[in-house]
């Protein structure tokens, strides 16, 4: 007999509100405002997107880097190598509208807009933990969807062993890409069973409202037991593959970025000791965990394979 | 106008000017505070006076070629001054490294220093920094002798090198920067290697004139 045990960042039935209603939720909310006192309506009206965004128990012990420092601390290289330059000169890009095309081994190909395929989803909010190669660290309020529930729309089939995303390219938004510091566009992949597991989020916002373009608007991917670079931003195709994809760190230096890249304390980064992270805000260093933290969701993935050989 | 340039060197003034133009880089650190040091003060520290440690050694190899070249040996006399500058600046750099990156964590900077190549040649190039700080005086200059003195003194060739490859090789993916203070080493000990060439091809000569 199967037991379902549910688990901490699972969600019951109950606790799910249907896109629906979720899109709705101002006409319904203006009718109840109605019959509000005034002085409420505000807030109602100047709702942030994702407010009713459902809550999970990720990251109930944890403090939340400030929004200012997500959104000012980027690496993403498109609108350069400085880490402020993101915050500086992302507003250039445009994300509306936007589609993503979807490839390989899959019965539903094609080239879909991202409101559908955003349709009918439940978003969530999820505090993850995000550590960075460069052994700094944050804790981010992302609002999302399981990564699961947007590939499983295009029916992966059995040949499917892996997941590439590509990020956009287009230099005249995106002036980071007139240069050559990786090859263009920027492109990760997982294993099928790491980008299906249930950790695994499509984000579209943070601290309750839209994802910001520095963040990796209007879309992008966030596996919390990798390091940053897997979490590829602003992504506009979906190619399901056999054979495993290219990665674009990987690519530019193999011994430095595995394909894996799952945290890990144990395993040395030839510039950046790993075993410990400044967590941005703090002074002292804190230890780095295995998987960052989620060892216990995520290790099974892993079962029998050489951690450090497979970096 | 050779002559003006000449007589603003010898003013009295000369030196809090170039001490003020030193002090600049340090100045602007401070200055733009906590919002401008941004989400990670300790990595825009480390960044920030290790660039400015190294182009502090660069202006410092300039002086020698400029003073030739513009005909103003009075540039001469500020050469120490700079060149201590940068030193100061490289040991903000490592402190910031030592305490603020580090705390001080003995294992954890030996663990650095020897695992990790770009460090492991930026700590060699301290140490070499360090008997050029010392011997900077005219005292010592004296008790070593002119010849002895520049001999020593001319690890700073070596240490450049060093500080130039510790920058490329901490670099990610845009070398810019670090190709522009290579480029600039590279001319500078290119004028130095053409100037004793020709010297050399000249007392080569002076054998067979005097002949």
């Amino acid at each position: 007999m199967l037991i379902k045990v549910r688990k901490s960042w699972e969600l019951k039935d109950s606790d799910v509100t249907a896109q629906s209603l979720y899109l709705n939720r101002r006409q319904i909310m203006a009718g109840a405002g109605i019959a509000i006192a005034t002085a409420a309506l505000p807030s109602l009206a100047f709702g942030k997107a994702y407010d009713s965004a459902v809550k999970t128990k990720y990251g109930d012990d944890e403090t939340l880097t400030s929004f200012k420092d997500i959104t000012s601390y980027n690496n993403f290289y498109e609108f350069g190598t400085d880490k402020r330059d993101p915050s500086r000169t992302a507003r250039a890009l445009t994300t509306k509208p936007w589609s993503i095309k979807v490839e390989g081994e899959c019965n539903k190909p094609g080239t879909y807009n991202l409101e559908d395929i955003l349709k009918n989803q439940t978003v969530e909010e999820r505090v993850y933990r995000l550590r960075c190669v460069e052994a700094w660290s944050m804790v981010i309020p992302w609002n999302g969807i399981p990564m699961a529930n947007i590939l499983s729309q295009f029916e992966p089939n059995s040949n499917a062993k892996y997941v590439q995303f590509d990020t956009l390219f287009r230099p005249e938004e995106m002036w980071g890409q007139k240069r050559r510091f990786l090859t263009w566009p920027y492109q990760e992949a997982l294993r099928m069973d790491e980008a299906m597991h249930p950790l695994t989020l499509a984000a579209i916002g943070l601290y309750g409202d839209t994802l910001p373009k520095q963040n990796g608007a209007p879309i992008r991917l966030v596996v919390p037991w990798k390091y940053g670079f897997k979490s590829i931003k602003s992504i506009v195709a979906i190619r399901f593959t056999r054979r495993r994809p290219k990665t674009s760190w990987n690519m530019m230096n193999a011994r430095e970025y595995g394909f894996y890249a799952n945290v890990n304390p144990a395993v040395d980064h030839p510039r950046w000791a790993q075993d410990r992270e400044r967590r941005i805000g703090d002074f002292f260093k804190t230890d780095t965990k295995l998987f960052n933290g989620y060892a216990s969701e995520v290790a099974s993935l892993y079962d029998g394979m050489n951690l450090r050989t497979n970096y | 106008m050779k002559a003006a340039v000449k007589s603003a060197l010898k003013n009295k003034a000369a030196k809090p000017v170039v001490w003020l133009v030193c002090l600049t880089p340090l100045t602007y650190l401070v200055a733009i505070g906590p919002d401008g040091w941004g989400a990670n003060p300790v990595e825009m520290f480390n960044r920030f006076l290790g660039d400015w440690g190294l182009r502090g050694i660069l202006l410092t190899l300039c002086i020698t070629p400029l003073a030739k070249i513009t005909g103003q040996p009075g540039i001469l006399r500020f050469r120490r001054l700079i060149g201590l500058f940068a030193f100061a600046y490289v040991c903000l750099h490592l402190s910031s490294y030592v305490v603020f990156d580090q705390f001080f964590d003995v294992a954890a900077i030996w663990k650095d220093i020897v695992k990790r190549n770009f460090i492991t040649v930026g700590m060699i190039s301290f140490v070499l920094l360090v008997p050029l700080a010392v011997t900077s005086t005219q005292g010592f200059k004296r008790r070593l002798g002119a010849r002895g003195w520049q001999r020593l003194h001319r690890l700073i060739y070596v240490i450049a090198m060093g500080a130039v490859l510790h920058n490329i090789m901490m670099v990610k993916a845009n070398y810019t920067e670090a190709t522009i203070h290579a480029v600039i080493l590279a001319a500078l000990l290119g004028w130095r290697i053409s100037q004793s060439a020709h010297r050399m091809s000249i007392s080569g000569k002076q054998p067979e004139i005097s002949a």
